[in-house]
């Protein structure tokens, strides 16, 4: 299967995810790929260059610029027995579909009686800290994480984003994708996978026994840079990636702060309801007794994504400001 | 706290709708405060400016308790400083009024006994204030040592001290920390903290521990959690529904107990009156269409007018008349429970008038927010129970009301008209009067007067 034989190699995440594709289009007819741009022109960040000519047209399927009818287009091809990936470019543009995700994929299967599932994927870039200023700038997948009737996935390794499409597909409710932007040039090795890839679970991605960061997709990157400073100073933190931020693992979350009694959780969404929010609120009614320290948080700036790349960078959260919230919680 | 209603002797208050310096005119809505029988708006009984609030939104208290204290309004404590009067160009010099006879004494809301008054104000200086605000004492619970019942720093001192004794000062810990010292048997108040402000943390804890060192890296895997559970309470709306419950038990045994109710009952023939109020509905738009009920109330408040004996209050073994008709239209709310708001000088409300204030109270009955002023001004009650399907309702007064005015369902009966039999819309009226107010006649007079006002509706 492509790419994803039996030996270690070097990639991308943005091939990684097209690998995924292509082997969803290989192995199930049911499948197909559509969204704006995703055919002839490869996807507006790439991710479906090749598919067009290698599927043909049938199947990568360029839509016109509406958000609302693709994916209700989508909800309605999934009720019709088919198995579609939908891609919006990014989750800004999603909220022209927001009726079709939450009062139609996300209710029918309940408004039918059980009758009717929408096994429907849908795809989107999210996340700042490409300069795309306030409108392309979002992290809305805590509001998506609102909606109950939905799975939500948020890969932030290569390798789930090589292997979390094939569940996702073949999970019978639908299953929205964020892909944050600032990922898809990551480089790194990809080994087959050891277990088989479930959705259920957040991932340590770092072990630690004196603070917990909890975060998720594109944040992960720099939590993790944050616990090498921390292990520098001698404080072992704990790297939990969340991976599916509904339905939350509240049992990783709960384990890992029965280990080490302090969080900071990491997202870049606004604070004010934020995911964090309610990580946070889930630790104090979950594992209150368990807490050294107050639970820290650190989110984005509460305010519209600055252009400027210095203010961006200073509304994002960012490793050292990972640093000293887990300072907080430990000195 | 102003009494809503005979049957009210406390009142929780919900939200204040103005706040210290507003000014606040007579009748203003000033309050939110619920009994146990609606939520009601209070309004004010003063002018003047709002100088302090003294009781705290969610706090119960009983019937005559000061709520707030209302000083002059500000134009009028203007008046009373020295004039300073500055000419202005165009404008003729017109000095205000002589300095009026200087208004001293606020007023409280509404007038109270004055024992009750001194507790809420306490005489104490701005920094005995301070100091008791430092040391969490509350003012109100003191009794002053100093002169005219001051209340000196002694006082606090003293009260501050007898409040630490009792018990050990609160501990700042973690809740891990408080776990682990329950675990290993260590007292939070001899460890050292050192986290922030000094807040003992669970390593604090294990230093202290007595025995070997506690291992550094512990929580035993499933570690026994103090027990949270607490059985719930009743949901609030429940209680509400229990005490309202409560509420009307109370007063409708008090009626039926002190009140020597007498019965009457007539049927009136509607025939007139249902032709009027169909050629009306016909040329009128559907939000101004007239229901059965509006003719009904209309002509209770009239006859009230006419017979004014059954109009107004028994209170202290004596007959007061009512000012004016305010009828009092009882109203089924859906969690259950009744409230009877009065629609004020019913008598004079044209129907469409009529029509819109009886939907108006309705909603607002349902919904928990009417006024005090309607809650408590009923001089005469209607129920109706037409809508309910019945014929025919005898009430219970609604003391201190001395008669309770019924209808049931408008129905087509057979009927001798004109020494002919023909079928008859009509409806039974009925009277539940108060035998030491009024006699029988006076109440036939009564429902005579509502037949009688029927027969020509176009003058309702």
């Amino acid at each position: 299967m492509g790419a994803s034989g039996t030996e270690v190699s070097k990639t991308t995440y943005r091939e990684a995810m097209r690998e995924a594709l292509r082997e969803a289009l290989r192995s199930d007819d049911r499948v197909f790929l559509m969204g704006e741009d995703v055919g002839r022109y490869g996807g507006c960040f790439g991710v479906s260059l090749g598919l067009l000519e290698e599927f043909g047209p049938e199947r990568v399927r360029d839509t016109p610029l509406s958000e609302s009818a693709f994916v209700g287009a989508g909800i309605g091809a999934a009720l019709a027995g088919m198995r579609p990936v939908v891609e919006i470019m990014t989750v800004n543009f999603s909220l022209l579909a927001l009726d079709q995700i939450l009062n139609n994929a996300a209710t029918l299967l309940h408004m039918s009686g059980g009758q009717l599932p929408v096994p429907l994927v849908i795809r989107m870039t999210t996340g700042a800290g490409r300069q795309l200023a306030a409108q392309h700038s979002h992290s809305l997948e805590g509001w998506y994480a609102h909606i109950p009737g939905i799975r939500v996935l948020a890969p932030a390794t290569i390798e789930d984003a090589r292997h979390m499409l094939a569940p996702a597909l073949a999970d019978p409710d639908p299953v929205l994708i964020f892909e944050h932007g600032s990922l898809y040039n990551a480089s790194g090795e990809l080994a087959p996978p050891t277990a088989p890839v479930d959705l259920d679970h957040a991932a340590i991605r770092r072990p630690g026994t004196d603070i917990s960061l909890i975060t998720y997709g594109g944040s992960l990157t720099k939590t993790l840079a944050a616990a090498d400073e921390l292990a520098a100073e001698d404080i072992s933190a704990e790297v939990i990636d969340l991976r599916t931020l509904r339905p939350l693992d509240d049992a990783a979350i709960t384990a890992s702060v029965a280990r080490t009694h302090r969080v900071v959780i990491i997202d870049e969404g606004w604070r004010t309801g934020s995911l964090a929010a309610e990580v946070s609120a889930r630790i104090a009614e979950g594992s209150f007794y368990e807490l050294d320290a107050p639970v820290e948080r650190v989110c984005s700036a509460e305010v519209p994504m600055p252009y400027a790349r210095r203010l961006e960078e200073a509304a994002l959260p960012q490793t050292a400001d990972i640093v000293a919230a887990a300072h907080r919680a430990v000195d | 706290m102003p009494s809503l209603g005979a049957d009210m002797d406390e009142g929780t208050l919900l939200e204040w709708l103005v706040g210290p310096g507003d000014l606040v005119h007579k009748g203003d809505p000033v309050a939110v405060v619920e009994t146990a029988k609606s939520t009601i708006e209070v309004e004010c009984f003063e002018t003047g400016t709002l100088t302090e609030l003294l009781v705290a939104p969610g706090t119960t208290v009983p019937v005559g308790t000061p709520l707030a204290l209302i000083g002059p309004t500000a134009e009028k404590a203007e008046e009373r400083r020295p004039v300073r009067h500055v000419p202005k160009k165009g404008k003729p010099t017109a000095p205000a009024k002589p300095a009026a006879p200087p208004e001293t004494a606020p007023v409280p809301v509404p007038p109270v006994p004055s024992a009750a008054r001194q507790r809420a104000h306490i005489e104490a200086g701005p920094l005995v204030r301070h100091f008791a605000e430092q040391s969490g004492v509350a003012l109100e619970t003191l009794h002053g040592s100093g002169p005219g019942g001051r209340v000196t720093r002694a006082d606090v001192q003293e009260a501050a001290a007898a409040r630490a004794a009792p018990g050990p000062p609160r501990v700042r810990a973690t809740p891990l920390a408080r776990r682990l010292a329950a675990e290993l048997g260590v007292d939070l108040t001899t460890v050292r903290g050192t986290g922030k402000e000094s807040a003992v943390r669970a390593a604090d804890v294990r230093r202290a521990a007595p025995g070997p060192a506690a291992p550094a890296s512990p929580a035993p895997a499933t570690p026994v959690r103090p027990s949270v559970a607490r059985p719930s309470a009743a949901r609030p709306s429940e209680d509400r529904a229990a005490a309202m419950r409560q509420a009307i038990a109370g007063l409708m045994s008090r009626a039926n107990r002190d009140i020597p109710h007498y019965y009457l009952s007539t049927t009136v023939d509607m025939a007139a009156a249902m032709n009027w109020l169909h050629e009306h509905n016909r040329q009128s738009p559907v939000g101004e269409r007239l229901l059965p009920v509006a003719l009904l109330i209309k002509a209770a408040a009239l006859a009230a007018r006419e017979v004014p004996e059954l109009n107004g209050f028994w209170t202290d073994d004596h007959f007061s008349a009512g000012e004016g008709v305010h009828l009092g239209v009882a109203v089924s709310l859906r969690g259950g429970g009744l409230v009877a708001p009065a629609m004020r000088h019913a008598d004079t409300l044209a129907l469409p008038q009529l029509m819109a204030a009886l939907k108006d109270l309705v909603t607002r009955a349902r919904t928990g927010r009417l006024r005090g002023s309607e809650v408590s001004d009923a001089t005469i009650t209607v129920t109706n129970l037409g809508e309910q399907g019945v014929e025919t309702v005898f009430g219970v007064i609604y003391p201190p009301q001395v008669a309770l005015v019924g209808f049931g369902r408008v129905v087509d009966r057979p009927c001798a008209v004109d020494g002919l039999l023909g079928v008859r819309p009509v409806v039974t009226a009925t009277l539940s009067a108060d035998h030491r107010a009024t006699d029988g006649a006076v109440g036939a007079r009564y429902l005579t007067a509502v037949a009688r006002l029927l027969q020509n509706p176009e003058q309702l």
